[in-house]
């Protein structure tokens, strides 16, 4: 049985009618093409389908859609404002933070909610906040080096 | 200074941009209307007759529009060195999650539960998991046609039989007398486990036909023209038919050197008329696709007081699984490398590569190697600690020098592990952290030497009517950067910025043939390519500038857009001009060429018996020094900092150099200390993230990457590859450096807590 729910999303209101076990990520992906969500294990173990939900880094595949009902939704879509890159997403590719970049969304908005909170953090305390979001690429020290630079 | 304008820069990643935006699509982002899902039925034995497939009730589950199985496909048989594979299985399956059918479905969940209703009958047959027993006599044979078929390399006098895939052997002195001359012999068992790429985006093809019958395949591939050629042959499409396109690819560290769900999406799209898309789930990646290969190394060294390596014995034995997929060549290539770096006389390696019935394993960064380089550098600690010698001291006395010969008869072309030894062990200060003994902490180093490069590659570039830049090359770009390299490597040879060039790549129909992103040799080999493209579209256009000029070509150079007479900044032409001018008036448009050949010869084969490659066409190096902290009660290991030496000829790159070595290292800690595929009679047992453990942010330590740069003559700028070696000295620095916190030794992969509360209590027992 659908229902329908009403998500903000990126600053935009959102009507959607949906499958009541289906997850944000793939209402996310497949309803409204926001395909910079990304997936990468769908058990809620690797973080590359992190956004942000009411200021919190959630994973969206661990998130039915029917419960971001009257929910802001912040996907990495949403980051840049009137063509401006977001200083977080400038810093990720000054110092080299990015390879494949599969990792990168949900990286970035991990970041970005920590520096929310936290906008001075000590490097442990950036490497716990980003220690849910896997990368194979990196090894992490340039995306240490860019949330690092940011939160300066 | 080098007076370069554009290499040897710290350059953001051209797609960088896209990437952090959430722009970029993957092959897991694509879709169409239209679209089909496709799944893969596997089997569930690892070793069974296929008695029947019934699939009458899968095909009337409303929703399923098509499903294929042996039977629709010809019975064409692949491998990169043998051909022993076949698209599904035919007549039995040879390990668990091999592909028995395929279904395409109008959704994910349709075609799941179709494949739940197609009925496979099995016989079981005895299975073997074990490559030592495989290689028994009496063992149960997976491939009874191993000796009849066919070599993907001409000339190729492949050792093989029984379960036997391949086998290498090289004795050069003698290795019996060298023991005996020895004052000390060494004999030390390893044993590294399967591990798996974890790329993060899975495997992921979709396949679409046009009405001309012309096929196009977008694939999370980083070898889009070994694949066009791979279907071509497998599914009798001619190439011209075929289209490959790799997107932007989220990783592959040698696992996508075939797309592995591309021939399915092809045959399944062909059937039914239809875009179709297979994705596999974390789980099925991890059973589908070809992690790294366990191996059990066998060493035996023989010493003299003074520390100088008189003989070694190596023999490895790799178990590639069910099908040989790359495990011939990387078994030649760890074969080449086992006796390590060092000046031993008397050597003797033999490498098998054998069948058992687990999942298939193949190309995984390092390709090989990481599995003797483990063991040859552990063994040189276990040395050093026999003779009361600093670990630095052993090696540099044992060192190949420049012009020494690898067992394969390749000559060492520089002296380049020297500088990353003495780089890494002066920026680590080893002889300082050496002396102050601190409890629970331990320093270790690894080296280890490894090849760049390997076949060859083509590339196009146009100058467009504005004077930009249009350049096409098959380099397929999986995040290491190679896109952005390539691209400052022609606007160096061309004398213009980097805004001006725009990089087609990795697409089968509109670049030039490459091999692929795999063996270190994208800078090198590509790189070379495209600069001999610049130098083709450069000798042009001097023709032209030289003539309107009344200059001599030889004094030409081109610089800052222009093209114009050396030392005379007055008589210079834009390139705007000249594109003009080659279009309406003379010549005709400019495109520039270039091909590139690996720089190689034959290795004898009647002493390297087995062998199937050439020499290497470059060598790399590098030095890694861990430090560790052991915490006594839990076993657990803390990695302090990690320095890493590595010779890549010359940075083009220095910001994507570094960040090579980084993530390798991050690949080589797992490998050291948390990552294992489980597998029980032939089933893994953690097919996840939550099981198989590769290292968070908070597991990786300080990284000091260091860039040596010892020039390589064939190499582009004096450039060569860097993609593996990251990885490669990780787990023996630390192994050494645990040894060096607690003196015990583990001598096998990875190094949980429980093996070293294991080792530690063997050790207080005694």
């Amino acid at each position: 049985m659908k229902r329908m729910i009403d998500i903000n999303i990126n600053g935009e209101p959102y009507r959607v009618e949906i499958e009541p076990q289906r997850t944000l990520l793939e209402v996310l992906r497949e309803d409204l093409g926001l395909t910079g969500t990304k997936e990468a294990c769908g058990a809620g173990n690797c973080g590359s389908c992190t956004v942000i939900m009411d200021g919190k880094p959630v994973l969206s595949c661990l998130v039915l859609a029917v419960e971001s009902q009257g929910k802001n939704i912040l996907t990495i879509e949403g980051l840049a404002k009137d063509g401006r890159l977001h200083p977080l997403q400038e810093a990720f590719i000054e110092h080299g933070a990015i390879q494949c970049g599969f990792c990168t969304p949900g990286m970035i908005l991990s970041a970005k909610a920590l520096l929310d909170e936290t906008p001075h953090p000590t490097e442990g305390k950036v490497r716990s906040a980003i220690a849910g979001n896997i990368c194979r690429c990196t090894g992490y020290a340039k995306i240490v080096e860019a949330i690092m630079a940011e939160g300066r | 200074m080098s007076g370069y304008s554009v290499i040897g820069r710290r350059l953001p990643k051209e797609d960088a941009i896209s990437k952090a935006t959430g722009e970029a699509k993957y092959t897991v982002d694509l879709s169409f209307k239209g679209m089909l899902w496709g799944k893969i039925l596997r089997s569930k034995y690892p070793h069974a007759k296929i008695l029947n497939i019934d699939t009458t009730k899968a095909e009337r589950l409303p929703g399923v529009k098509a499903i294929i199985t042996a039977r629709d496909v010809p019975d064409i048989k692949y491998g990169y060195a043998l051909r022993d594979q076949t698209i599904f299985a035919r007549e039995k399956v040879r390990h668990l999650g091999e592909p028995v059918a395929a279904v395409a479905a109008i959704d994910e969940e349709t075609a799941r539960e179709a494949l739940a209703l197609i009925k496979v009958e099995y016989e079981e047959l005895q299975a073997i998991f074990d490559p030592e027993e495989a290689m028994q006599p009496t063992a149960p044979l997976i491939h009874e046609g191993i000796t009849t078929y066919e070599t993907e390399y001409p000339f190729w006098k492949p050792i093989r039989g029984g379960n036997l895939c391949s086998a290498n052997r090289v004795h050069v002195g003698d290795v019996e007398k060298g023991f005996k001359d020895s004052d000390f012999v060494f004999e030390d068992t390893f044993k590294t486990p399967m591990v798996y790429q974890s790329y993060l985006e899975p495997h992921c093809s979709v396949a679409s036909f046009d009405s001309s019958g012309k096929v196009t395949v977008w694939a999370s591939t980083a070898a889009p023209f070994y694949s066009q050629n791979r279907l071509s042959k497998i599914l009798k499409i001619p190439m011209n038919k075929i289209r490959v396109i790799a997107p932007h690819v989220g990783g592959s560290h040698g696992g996508k050197s075939f797309d592995l769900n591309s021939p399915f999406c092809v045959l399944l799209s062909r059937k039914t008329n239809r875009p179709v898309k297979i994705l596999l789930s974390r789980e099925e990646d991890f059973i589908a696709g070809t992690p790294r290969h366990p191996c059990t190394i066998e060493l035996k060294t023989g010493v003299k007081k003074d520390g100088r390596l008189v003989a070694r014995h190596a023999k490895l034995v790799y178990d590639t699984g069910a099908y040989a997929d790359w495990g011939p060549g990387l078994t030649a290539q760890g074969f080449s490398f086992a006796p390590g770096p060092y000046k031993i006389p008397n050597i003797k390696v033999e490498a098998f590569c054998v069948y058992t019935n687990n999942t298939v394993a193949g190309s995984f960064r390092g390709w090989g190697c990481p599995q003797p380089t483990f063991a040859y550098e552990s063994q040189m600690d276990i040395i050093a600690a026999k003779l009361g010698m600093d670990p630095l001291e052993l090696r540099l006395k044992n060192l190949q020098e420049k012009g020494d010969l690898m067992v394969i008869g390749q000559e060492i072309p520089s002296d380049g592990l020297k500088e990353t030894l003495l780089k890494a062990t002066k920026e680590a200060d080893w002889k300082g952290k050496k002396k102050e003994k601190q409890i629970r902490r331990g320093i270790g180093m690894a080296c280890m030497f490894y090849s760049s490069g390997y076949s060859s590659s083509s590339c196009f570039v146009k100058l467009n009517e504005d004077g930009t830049i249009g350049v096409s090359v098959g380099a397929t770009d999986i995040g290491q950067g190679s896109t952005t390299a390539l691209a400052q490597i022609l606007a160096e040879e061309l004398g213009v910025s980097l805004e001006d060039i725009s990089m087609v790549t990795a697409d089968t129909d509109t670049t030039p043939w490459d091999y692929g992103t795999i063996g270190s040799r994208c800078v090198y080999i590509v790189g070379n390519a495209v600069k001999t493209a610049a130098v083709d579209m450069k000798n042009q256009l001097f023709q032209m500038a030289a003539g309107m000029l009344e200059a001599r070509v030889e004094d030409m150079e081109a610089k800052g857009g222009m093209v114009g007479v050396k030392g005379s900044p007055e008589r210079a032409i834009p390139l705007v001009q000249l594109a003009i001018l080659s279009r309406y008036v003379m010549g005709g448009p400019i495109i520039g060429r270039g091909s590139y050949m690996e720089n190689v010869r034959p290795v004898d084969t009647e002493k390297v018996e087995g062998f199937l490659f050439n020499t290497f066409p470059a060598l790399v190096y590098a030095t890694q020094v861990a430090e560790v902290e052991v915490d006594a009660e839990t076993g657990k290991v803390k990695v302090l900092n990690l320095t890493a030496a590595h010779d890549c000829g010359y940075a083009i790159n220095p910001m994507s150099v570094e960040g090579q070595i980084e993530g390798g290292v991050s690949i080589g800690l797992g490998f050291a200390l948390s990552e294992e595929v489980l597998l029980e009679r032939g089933r893994i047992t953690n097919p996840n993230f939550m099981q198989y453990k590769i290292f968070s942010a908070l597991d990786m330590p300080k990284i000091d990457s260091l860039i040596v740069e010892v020039h390589e003559a064939t190499g582009p700028f004096g450039a060569k590859g860097i993609g593996e070696p990251g990885l490669l000295p990780t787990a023996p620095a630390v192994a050494n450096a645990i040894y060096d916190a607690l003196g015990v030794r583990i001598k096998t992969l990875p190094i949980t807590p429980d093996k070293v509360l294991k080792a530690l209590k063997e050790k207080s027992g005694r």
